[in-house]
């Protein structure tokens, strides 16, 4: 599962699981904030290439990781997101926070 | 058409995914579009989340039952849980509002739930529990369909 976890410069990169719930969730959290404090990246980028599945625990993925991260002008990004996923990111405002990209 | 079906469960995060997997494959007989899978499956995964992570506090012991019931095109789904219940109801279900932002909670439950189910009704009642009663016309949005 490590391996869904990449540091390239300074961006973390987070490959997102196919189902992302409350099961999962903190598995996530918990390892992207020890590269966060030990690489001390600046900016994160979450991959949705493999998500079939995502409720409200991914939005409070994101938000957290958001929280850690832009007080030291860190970005958080977000690709591969079908439209599901982007429709889950307006819903509750996520789109101001986070760039969206192909 | 009728057709009703319950099931309990122990109140623990591994059997999220089934729950919402086995509410998706009842109303299959509908034959429900994937977007009407994927708006089921998010709500159901929301509302046995909350009981488990805010009913029971996230301690094993507790159970979740859910009880699913279709009427001609229309969907019913019942989550119940004997935990913790809520108090201030109004106050829960606004958007951002959440009592657990240390687990990295969002608020984004209730929200979800209303935006991917066409009514939602909550019950509670503080220390004795919370029933969610949500319902989804399905196969109703011809102008999606007339697009193909
Ligand atoms: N079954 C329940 N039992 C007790 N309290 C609940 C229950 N469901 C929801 N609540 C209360 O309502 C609040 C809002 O729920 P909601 O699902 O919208 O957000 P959340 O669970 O806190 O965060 P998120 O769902 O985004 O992870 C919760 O923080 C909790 O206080
Ligand atoms: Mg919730």
């Amino acid at each position: 599962m490590m391996e869904n976890f990449k540091v390239i410069d300074n961006y973390l990169m987070v490959r997102m699981p196919e189902e992302i719930d409350h099961h999962k969730s903190s598995y996530i959290s918990e390892n992207a904030d020890k590269f966060i404090v030990q690489e001390k990246v600046d900016h994160v980028v979450f991959d949705f290439e493999d998500t079939k599945f995502m409720d409200s625990s991914g939005i409070g993925i994101i938000l957290g990781r958001y929280k850690k991260i832009s007080c030291f002008g860190g970005k958080v990004f977000a690709i591969n997101a079908d439209n599901r996923i982007r429709h889950l990111l307006m819903i509750s405002g996520l789109h101001k926070i986070v760039e969206i990209m192909e | 058409m009728k057709n009703e079906m319950k099931m309990e469960f122990d109140a623990i995060s591994a059997n999220e995914a089934f729950a919402r997997v086995a509410v998706a494959a009842f109303v299959s007989e509908l034959d429900p579009t994937l977007e009407e899978v994927s708006d089921i499956k998010t709500a159901v995964s929301e509302a046995v989340t909350n009981a488990i992570i805010h009913g029971y506090d996230g301690i094993e012991g507790g159970k979740v039952n859910i009880r699913c019931l279709i009427e001609q095109d229309v969907l019913h789904v019942e989550v119940m849980d004997k935990g913790n219940g809520i108090e201030d109801i109004e106050k829960a279900m606004e958007p951002l509002f959440t009592t657990k932002p240390e687990l990295n909670r969002s608020g984004m439950g209730f929200p979800f739930m209303e935006a991917f189910m066409d009514d939602l009704e909550v019950l509670s009642v503080a220390g004795e529990g919370t029933t969610v009663i949500m319902k989804k016309k399905i196969g109703c949005i011809p102008w999606i369909e007339d697009e193909e």
